[in-house]
């Protein structure tokens, strides 16, 4: 029999606010263990947590972004459980009122997958275990979470792999969080259960904990797929569990299942008070949300006539987004900066991340500046790629590496000796250009190119090479 | 005779007195008498002779509050920078906080010296402070009685005048039922008006930091020094300030509710009822009210109170700070061992009560029914708030008990609380001060319930019943003398 997969994600994201969400130490990544904490999120007897407004306003924005509706009037709950990185043995979490409901993200094929909650909770610490003892580190705890629920609409590990991507986009471009899955600010739990091909019903279902890299949450569910399938298949039942899945083997292995699953004893946090929202903060909220990454993805290709391939690479980093922007807003043409972009400035960034980060030695206006002499011809395209290499490798201003000598390029006069030049320098050339082969032309502008180092305007020499040929 | 507050404040600012002396008088006092009454479990006299001197050079330069100099005493669940906090329990031993309870810092911050940590039922769990890890308090109206509790230390201290006020804790009753076990005032004000920054939870939606003192007008000005809104407690709010106490009270609706009445022994309805008469002769009228909800209060206190403790002192783990049991085998061994060692029994029998009305299966059942009583008995409260300006109950319908005598009657000390806990409920101010004894000559307390963050109408009849002669307190002999 055919099985289809049926998947659902828990999605966690670190929001990126400045400080924790129930106290005011930093939420910086890293740090000397334990120096990052104070008594309320280290759970000292009689400390007691203050909401930090920003955690509430980032999730709205979140909310808002995955099309949910926001529960304005709402509030935080305990959930019980004991393990020494969870310093008051409950994490301050959401149950049964999440601030965002019902909404959902959209793919590429314009298949929705719904998002059934996004609530609001805290970080835990982390342990760290050595020398036979078991060390506490609690700088992550009381870092802001949201905790993002999809409904089973994910149908295959492609699937699932593009919804933490657009997830992923998503707040990076709201800035709620840098959602960096190798270090943690993003991490994914997975349901997998399966069912006989077109039934309409759901399988028991496993969970694998905690994934932090997109490959091995494929690999992850292209695994428990075949597990699960070759127990149903061999007329077995597929146990709910929850499941951790091992790198280095590739494999998922089961660490507790239904029977010992944890009673979390939920009520309402008693130290904090009801959680009310104004009406007006969603609207301000959902009239401030920026351009999302599928809208800006078809702007590029539709207004601003960029390749598909080329829109791509620009849109999947929010700060390269940003720089095209202002430069294009500051006149220079979309095509060249684009290109130039893609081209020799990525050449410069070895990773993802340097890409996500894009720290430039110039500004975006230096760079508009150049576009724009390439632009309007003052420049020729190789001038601009050797120029721009320069600024990338030693900053500074366009004027630094262009002289006003050379943005006049070589006069109309001189141009149409040259080209005379060139033309009685290559018989054959002219010859096959006039049987027909445009190509032919391309010896001559070499010859141009060579004779100014580059300077000479090739489309002026072109109309001047036609006429006089 | 023992001043009061505002008296004491007068001679500090006149010199009469300076707070290093009257700060030694109450040192001395507590090294002659507290051995038989077990007041204080950690003294910190040191410290408080530093303030003391600190005070006199506030004084000295005007700038004393009325409190500066003034020393006092602390329930053992109340924060306390660099000096041991330990809610009386094992568990908690040797724990010194690095950070001071907002109650405790105001305080501080005018200079009151701190004289020590008062005892108290662990974890402010009872209602007679017997279960405290430092053995029980003694009542100084009669050594063989318990102070009642769970502010039990607090209260004895100021009956026995070994301190001129003390900050207790009230989650169903705890300052003020030791107050009225102990012949003294005890006011337990509107939830949210003083900050529970540090102060140790119990059941955090009703517990509450609560003055004892000899007179409600000193009552009063300890409630003033500490109250405030507090950006570390988001239960906090703005609490009006209680102005001088005139105890005019002329026109005055008084409510009684016959709930608050039922099975009670004839000399204490008596005393209850004097009360009334007095409040009566003051201008007051009295109407009597019926509000059968009353009557779930105990259970509902009981479930939510212990849900949240078993939630509040899940972090007892042994593995930050405190007692941390020997012989381990595993993290999940040494949890085990350190709370089975750690917490007493009383303890223990709330936390699995709180456990189990949380489990799966039965919230519905006892949780979330006790929350949605509780909003009933909020709201018969309201009603009785519109037909009247204060309710008049007695504070226990019984006075202390022997000592131990309610290890075999847990029942009975529970019971004892059903005329404090429907305050907590409500988040109500209110304010116990003595009003006759019985005929062992044990104290018997009076309650004057108010609607919320009317904490001053609440006082001001207290005080009335005060100008009319039918309240009065006096600290026992052997406590300071001035």
């Amino acid at each position: 029999m055919k099985y289809e997969l049926v998947s659902g994600l828990e999605t966690h994201v670190e929001l990126a606010t400045a400080t924790k969400i129930f106290c005011s130490c930093t939420t910086a990544f890293g740090g000397a263990p334990n120096t990052h904490c104070c008594p309320v999120c280290t759970g000292q007897p009689g400390a007691l947590p203050v909401l930090n407004k920003r955690v509430v306003e980032f999730a709205i924005r979140a909310g808002l972004a995955l099309h949910c509706k926001i529960n304005t009037v709402t509030h935080l709950d305990r959930k019980n459980y004991c393990y020494p990185d969870l310093p008051k043995a409950y994490q301050i979490s959401q149950f049964d009122k999440p601030l965002c409901e019902h909404g959902y993200v959209e793919l590429e094929s314009g298949k929705k997958i719904g998002i059934t909650r996004i609530h609001i909770e805290e970080d835990a610490g982390k342990l760290v275990h050595d020398r036979g003892f078991t060390f506490v580190d609690y700088n992550r705890g009381g870092v802001p979470l949201i905790e993002i629920v999809s409904e089973p609409d994910i149908s295959s590990p492609e699937e699932a792999r593009e919804y933490v991507e657009k997830l992923q986009l998503i707040m990076r471009y709201l800035a709620v969080s840098d959602c960096k899955m190798q270090e943690g600010s993003m991490r994914c739990d997975v349901n997998i259960s399966l069912r006989p091909e077109g039934a309409d019903y759901l399988g028991a279902r496993t969970e694998i904990k905690n994934m932090n890299s997109m490959s091995f949450i494929e690999k992850a569910m292209e695994y428990e797929y075949s597990r699960q399938a070759e127990i149903l298949s061999s007329g077995g039942k597929v146990e709910q569990a929850t499941m951790r899945y091992d790198e280095h083997t590739g494999e998922t292995y089961v660490m507790r299942t239904k029977e010992d699953a944890q009673d979390y004893r939920y009520f309402p946090e008693p130290d904090l008070p009801t959680i009310i929202i104004p009406e007006e903060e969603v609207q301000k909220a959902q009239a401030s949300l920026p351009e999302l990454p599928l809208e800006k993805l078809k702007r590029y290709r539709d207004m601003l006539q960029l390749s598909d391939h080329t829109a791509r690479q620009l849109y999947k980093y929010k700060a390269v987004c940003d720089f095209f922007e202002s430069c294009i807003n500051s006149g220079a043409s979309a095509r060249n900066s684009a290109n130039l972009i893609t081209g020799a400035i990525y050449s410069r960034f070895a990773t993802e991340e340097q890409k996500e980060k894009f720290s430039l030695p110039f500004d975006a206006a230096q760079f508009a500046e150049l576009v724009k002499l390439l632009d309007s011809g003052k420049i020729n395209p190789t001038l601009a790629q050797m120029t721009l290499s320069k600024m990338l490798t030693n900053g500074g201003k366009v004027s630094d590496y262009i002289s006003t000598e050379d943005v006049k390029g070589v006069d109309e006069g001189e141009l149409e000796k040259l080209c005379r030049e060139a033309i009685a320098a290559n018989p054959q050339a002219v010859a096959d250009f006039k049987a027909g082969k445009e190509k032919a032309i391309s010896a001559l502008y070499g010859y141009i190119k060579r004779a100014t180092q580059g300077k000479a305007d090739i489309r002026a020499a072109d109309a001047i090479i036609k006429r006089l040929l | 005779m023992t001043a009061t507050l505002k008296q004491l404040s007068r001679l500090l600012r006149d010199k009469e007195i300076s707070s290093v002396q009257l700060t030694r008088k109450y040192i001395e006092v507590i090294e002659n008498r507290d051995p038989q009454i077990n007041s204080y479990v950690t003294r910190c006299f040191d410290e408080a002779l530093l303030a003391a001197e600190r005070a006199d050079k506030m004084i000295a330069r005007g700038e004393a509050a009325p409190l500066t100099g003034i020393p006092f005493a602390l329930k053992d669940n109340i924060c306390t920078d660099g000096i041991e906090t330990t809610c009386c329990s094992k568990i908690l031993s040797g724990f010194k906080p690095y950070y001071d309870a907002t109650a405790y810092k105001k305080l501080k911050d005018i200079c009151a010296p701190l004289l020590g940590k008062t005892n108290m039922d662990e974890f402010a769990m009872g209602s007679t402070s017997e279960t405290s890890c430092f053995g029980a308090p003694k009542n100084p109206r009669d050594l063989n009685r318990v102070t009642g509790g769970s502010s039990g230390g607090s209260a004895a201290a100021v009956a026995a005048g070994l301190a001129p006020f003390a900050l207790g804790s009230d989650t169903g009753g705890s300052v003020r039922q030791p107050a009225a076990f102990c012949g003294v005032v005890g006011f337990k004000p509107t939830y949210g008006a003083v900050s529970r920054y540090g102060l140790i939870a119990y059941g955090s939606s009703l517990d509450q930091i609560g003055a004892i003192a000899l007179s409600v007008e000193d009552a009063a000005i300890v409630f003033n020094a500490v109250k405030g809104e507090d950006e570390r407690d988001m239960t906090s709010r703005k609490c009006p300030d209680i102005g001088e106490l005139t105890g005019d009270i002329k026109g005055m609706k008084v409510g009684v509710v016959s709930e608050f009445f039922e099975g009670l022994s004839p000399e204490i309805k008596g005393a209850v009822e004097r009360a009334l008469k007095g409040l009566e002769s003051c201008g007051a009228t009295i109407c009597e009210y019926s509000a059968p909800s009353l009557k779930s209060a105990l259970p509902v206190y009981y479930i939510i109170a212990c849900a949240e403790a078993s939630s509040n002192l899940g972090r007892y783990d042994g593995i930050r700070y405190g007692f941390r049991a020997q012989n381990y085998s595993s993290v999940d061994d040494m949890i085990i061992k350190t709370r089975t060692q750690g917490f007493g029994k009383e303890v223990q029998k709330r936390i699995m009560l709180g456990t189990y009305v949380l489990s799966g299966g039965y919230l519905d059942a006892y949780y979330k029914k006790a929350c949605l009583l509780r909003e009933s008995i909020k709201e018969d409260f309201n009603e009785l708030f519109e037909r009247c300006d204060i309710l008049v109950a007695p504070t226990a319908p019984n006075t202390a008990f022997p000592l131990g005598y309610t290890q075999n009657n847990a029942v009975e000390m529970y019971l004892s609380d059903m005329c404090t806990v429907p305050v907590n409920i409500a988040g109500l101010p209110a304010v116990s001060l003595p009003c006759g004894s019985d005929k062992s000559g044990l104290p018997i307390g009076v309650q004057i319930i108010g609607s919320p963050f009317n904490d001053s109408t609440t006082l001001n009849a207290a005080h009335a019943l005060e100008l009319c002669g039918v309240s009065k307190c006096k600290p026992e002999k052997g406590g300071v003398e001035l």
